[in-house]
C-alpha cells in the first residue's frame, strides 16, 4: 500500500543557523498512529510544520497521499488537519464560530450538523456559544482538535497534544485519539513522554538533533531492543552465586534470596532453560520467578545515547 | 481559486467588528459629530463660506476622508497583525489558500468596514448641515477606491509589524499628520504661495480635492489628477503586496 504520507530527504536550516532537521526520511501509513518522539528541540515540531507547509525546508520533497505539498499545495492541506503545540485561539470568539471559520478556510461548504458532530464527539457542545476566554486549558485543546476535524482531513498531526495535561486529561486525549483512527484518520503525534508513545501509537519514529533515528512498530521496536529481566526467587538464601553458574552474568540480591538474570528477547535463544537445568544441577531450589520487560524509556535513553 | 476560504475570513472579519459595535463603528461616529461641533458650529460661524459652501458643509468630504484614511490603515493593519500576534496565523498558513486569498478576505472587509463608516458619518453629517452630492457616482468611486487602497496599506503595514510599536508607528507619525494637512479643513487657495506648493507634495490633498469634486463641484486641483493620484497609490499598493506574495516576505517563518 503507498503510504499517506511520505518525506523523502528532509533538511531543514533555520535562518539563525539552526540545523532542525538533517536528511529525515518517513513513510507514514493509512491509518495508523505514529508517535514521533525525542527530547525537546529534537525537531519534531518542525518536521510537522514543514509537512503543513508553515515553513519552507532547505531540501527534499514531502508528499501527502501522492500529492507534492507544494506544488499541489490546495490537495495536501485540504487533506491535513494541524493542532498546534501552543493553544493559539481568539479569546473572544465562540467556540462554533471558530470551527466554523475553520472548516471554510479549508474550502469545505457549510456543514453545521457536522460541526456539531465533532463538538458532541468531543464534549464541547455544551460549550459551543462561549467564548474562549471562558474555557479551560484541556478544553481549547480540544477546540483546537474540532478546528483542526473541521474540514473532515484523513491525517491528524498532533503536537504534542498531552504536554501539561494531568493525568486524567491524558487519557481522554488517548481515548479521542484511538476514536479518531477508528472512524479512518491517520494520527501523528509527537511527544515527549515515553509512556505516551506506548500507550498509543502503533508505531514509534525517534528523533534526536535533527535525525531519525528509527521508525519502527512499538511491539518489534520492544522486541528488537527490549531487554527482559528474570527474577528467581529462592528456597534458602545463598551466600555467594556458584561458579558453575558464571556464564549467566547473574546478580544476587543483597539478601541472598533472589537472583537476576538479564536476556535479549532478540535474540534466538533466552538461554533460561539452561539456566534452569544449571540451578537445579547446582542444587538451588527455586520458589517463584518473575519477568518483566524493559519500557520504552529504558530504550529510548540508549539510543540517545548511541547518536551521541 | 478558494472562494469559500475568501469568504470565511471575511464573514469572521465582518463578525468581530459587528462584536464591537461600540468601539468599530459609533466611536468615530462620536468623534466626528465632535468635530462638526467644534469646527462645524463654534469656529465655522465665525468663518465665511469657502468657495461658495459654508464652512460646515465644506468640511464634511474632509472629515469622511480622515476618518476613512484612518479606519482604513488602522483597521486592516491590525485585522491581520493580530493573528500574527495571537498565534492564529498558522491556521491561515496551513489552509488550503493561496496569499492573494488571505489579501483579499482581509483587504475586503476592513475596506467594507471603512466604507460603512464613511456612509454613517456622511448621514450622521446630514442631521448638522446642508449637503448636497453633485456627482453621487463619483463620490462613492473615490470613497471606495480610497477604502481599498489605504485599506492595502494598512494590510501591508500589518504584515510588516512585529510589535505593537510598529504597528502604531506608521500611522501615527505617517498617515495622521498627512491627513490632518491634507485639506480636510480649509482650502488649499487659503494658504501662503509656498505652503501650496508643499501641500501638492501631499497625496491626501489629492483625495479630499477629489472627494470634495464630486460634493461641490470645487477642487484644489483638477479631478483628473485627483483620480490618477488614487489610481498610482492603489497600483502602488498592489505592487508592495504581489512583491511580498512573490518573496513570502515575513510571511512564513
Ligand atoms: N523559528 C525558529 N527559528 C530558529 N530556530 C528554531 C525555530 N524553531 C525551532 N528552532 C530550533 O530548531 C530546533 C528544533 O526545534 P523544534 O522543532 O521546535 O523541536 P521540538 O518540537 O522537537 O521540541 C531547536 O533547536 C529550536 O531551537
Ligand atoms: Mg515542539
Amino acid at each position: 500500500m503507498n503510504p499517506i504520507v511520505s518525506i523523502k530527504k528532509m533538511s531543514k536550516t533555520y535562518k539563525g543557523g539552526q540545523q532542525a532537521l538533517r536528511e529525515v526520511s518517513l513513510d507514514i501509513q493509512k491509518g495508523e498512529i505514529l508517535a514521533l518522539l525525542g527530547p525537546n528541540g529534537a525537531g519534531k515540531t518542525t518536521l510537522i510544520s514543514a509537512i503543513c507547509g508553515l515553513i519552507e525546508t532547505d531540501s527534499g520533497t514531502i508528499t501527502v497521499a501522492g500529492f507534492d505539498i507544494v506544488k499541489d499545495y490546495r490537495q495536501t492541506r485540504t487533506l491535513i488537519g494541524l493542532v498546534p503545540q501552543e493553544i493559539t485561539l481568539e479569546p473572544f470568539e465562540t467556540v462554533f464560530n471558530t470551527v466554523r471559520f475553520s472548516r471554510g478556510l479549508f474550502g469545505k461548504p457549510k456543514d453545521p450538523e457536522y460541526i456539531e458532530e465533532i463538538l458532541k464527539r468531543l464534549s464541547l457542545w455544551d460549550k459551543k456559544d462561549s467564548a474562549i476566554r471562558e474555557l479551560s486549558g484541556g478544553m481549547k485543546r480540544r477546540v483546537l482538535i474540532a478546528k483542526a476535524l473541521s474540514h473532515e482531513p484523513q491525517v491528524l498531526f498532533l503536537d504534542e497534544p498531552t504536554a501539561g495535561v494531568d493525568v486524567e486529561l491524558r487519557r481522554d486525549m488517548w481515548q479521542t485519539v484511538r476514536q479518531l483512527q477508528s472512524s479512518g484518520v491517520t494520527i501523528i503525534l509527537t511527544t515527549h513522554y515515553i509512556e505516551e508513545a506506548e500507550a498509543i501509537a502503533d508505531r514509534v519514529g525517534v528523533i534526536s538533533d535533527g535525525r531519525l533515528l528509527l521508525a519502527e512498530e512499538k511491539t518489534t521496536l520492544m522486541k528488537r531492543m527490549g531487554k527482559k529481566q528474570l527474577r528467581i526467587e529462592l528456597q534458602s538464601a545463598l551466600k555467594e552465586i556458584p561458579s558453575a553458574l558464571e556464564n549467566y552474568k547473574l546478580e544476587l540480591a543483597e539478601d541472598g534470596c533472589s537472583l537476576q538474570y538479564t536476556y535479549d528477547t532478540g535474540q534466538d535463544r533466552t538461554g533460561v532453560t539452561r539456566l534452569f537445568a544449571d540451578l537445579s544441577k547446582a542444587g538451588i531450589h527455586i520458589r517463584d520467578v518473575h519477568t518483566s520487560q524493559s519500557s520504552l524509556e529504558e530504550i529510548f535513553v540508549d539510543l540517545v545515547k548511541e547518536s551521541a | 481559486m478558494n472562494l469559500r476560504a475568501v469568504r470565511a475570513i471575511y464573514i469572521y472579519e465582518m463578525s468581530r467588528t459587528f462584536r464591537t459595535l461600540a468601539q468599530s463603528l459609533l466611536s468615530p461616529v462620536l468623534s466626528t459629530s465632535l468635530y462638526f461641533i467644534v469646527f462645524g458650529a463654534a469656529i465655522g460661524s465665525r468663518i465665511q463660506e469657502v468657495d461658495g459652501v459654508s464652512y460646515g458643509a465644506f468640511i464634511v468630504p474632509g472629515l469622511i476622508m480622515l476618518t476613512v484614511i484612518t479606519q482604513s490603515v488602522t483597521n486592516a493593519a491590525f485585522g491581520i497583525y493580530f493573528p500574527k500576534f495571537i498565534g492564529t496565523i498558522f491556521e491561515l498558513l496551513s489552509a488550503p489558500i493561496s496569499f492573494l486569498e488571505i489579501v483579499l478576505g482581509y483587504v475586503g472587509a476592513a475596506a467594507t468596514k471603512s466604507f460603512i463608516i464613511g456612509v454613517i458619518i456622511l448621514v450622521t453629517a446630514n442631521l448638522f448641515v446642508d449637503l448636497h452630492i453633485t456627482h453621487p457616482f463619483w463620490m462613492i468611486a473615490f470613497l471606495a477606491l480610497t477604502c481599498i487602497s489605504f485599506s492595502l496599506l494598512g494590510f501591508i503595514i500589518g504584515i510588516w509589524a512585529n510589535n505593537f510599536e510598529q504597528l502604531q508607528l506608521v500611522p501615527l507619525l505617517v498617515i495622521t499628520p498627512l491627513v490632518f494637512l491634507g485639506g480636510s479643513f480649509y482650502s488649499i487657495s487659503m494658504l501662503p504661495p509656498l505652503w501650496q506648493t508643499v501641500t501638492l507634495f501631499n497625496p491626501i490633498v489629492y483625495l479630499v480635492s477629489g472627494f470634495r469634486w464630486s460634493f461641490y463641484e470645487n477642487a484644489d486641483v483638477a479631478v483628473g489628477v485627483s483620480l490618477a493620484m488614487i489610481t498610482l497609490f492603489l497600483g502602488l499598493c498592489l505592487s508592495v503586496i504581489w512583491w511580498i506574495f512573490k518573496t513570502g516576505y515575513k510571511i512564513r517563518n
